[in-house]
């Protein structure tokens, strides 16, 4: 799914990025916590959190991750934003909590993404 | 973030870098700065793109753990024609029980820590997971080192 199509089934308000709106999402996961997000395999994945600082950005940009969901109407800072901007990672806010996101995102065919085994 | 120092050797074509970084604790305006730059580094290399991912979530953590667990210290990145090195060096305090602080889960972060999202105590058992070849050497009052090795 493409993450402009995301934008609207979880009704939300993209804050940079809107030049990659094209690109696919197939997986996503959720969580507040930097190191439980690192232990996932990125595959076109989204990060849904409700975690609002520069170092969700940083955590992203090590995974490869190219979207970011901040949810329950969370507004980042300019830091964030900025950081998010220099690297090329989208995100978005939007005033759903992050139980009804994931549900309408897997709703829509999107799957958990898995963890990294190795 | 602070490069150090920056070493670059080609010996009969034989490829050796290193670069070094300074780490200061508590530092949160320049977390993840070291890691950053070592993933921007091995992506000029033309270094594959699963390994670079590897590198650059055992280097986020080992930074991290400098940053928030110690005095503040060095990290290191080294690379040959075989392999990939990143060396944390800190000041202290050093780890009461290794063992206990590779399991997954077990953490010492306070809450002010865990409210900027660090403290799951999943970060020496994801660098272990990255890595190839993984040393820790710590104790009580000491500095904590750490290598990771990646093969290339
Ligand atoms: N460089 C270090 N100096 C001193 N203690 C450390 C250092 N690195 C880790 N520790 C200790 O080991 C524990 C476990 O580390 P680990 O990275 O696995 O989890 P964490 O840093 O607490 O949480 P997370 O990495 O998931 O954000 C830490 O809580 C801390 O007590
Ligand atoms: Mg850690």
């Amino acid at each position: 799914m493409k993450l402009r199509d995301i934008q609207k089934i979880i009704n939300a308000k993209v804050l940079t990025g809107e030049k990659y709106l094209d690109n696919v999402i197939k997986t996503a996961f959720a969580c507040d916590l930097m190191s439980d997000a690192l232990t996932f395999k990125e595959d076109k994945t989204l990060l849904l959190t409700g975690l609002v600082n520069p170092h969700i950005i940083r955590t992203a940009e090590m995974m490869d991750i190219s979207a970011v969901v901040f949810v329950r109407g969370k507004e980042p800072d300019e830091e964030t934003i900025k950081l998010a901007k220099e690297i090329g990672i989208v995100v978005m806010t939007t005033e759903n909590i992050l139980f009804t996101c994931s549900g309408i995102l897997f709703m829509n065919g999107i799957k958990g993404a898995e963890l990294a085994r190795r | 973030m602070h490069v150090d120092n920056m070493l670059f050797t080609f010996e009969k074509g034989a490829r050796k870098i290193q670069l070094s970084y300074v780490i200061a604790k508590n530092d949160f305006s320049k977390a993840g700065t070291v890691a950053s730059n070592i993933k921007k580094t091995l992506r000029k290399l033309g270094i594959s793109s699963d390994i670079i991912k590897r590198v650059a979530v055992a280097s986020y953590e080992t930074e991290m753990n400098v940053i928030i667990h110690s005095h503040g210290g060095k990290m290191y990145l080294r690379i040959d024609l075989e392999k990939i090195t990143i060396i944390a060096e800190d000041e202290g305090p050093g780890i009461e029980d290794v063992e206990m602080a590779m399991k997954e889960g077990y953490s010492t972060a306070t809450s002010q820590i865990r409210e900027l999202g660090f403290g799951a105590g999943m970060g020496l058992p994801n660098i272990k997971r990255c890595a190839d070849d993984f040393e820790i050497n710590s104790s009580l009052g000491n500095s904590t080192i750490i290598k990771v090795v990646f093969n290339l």
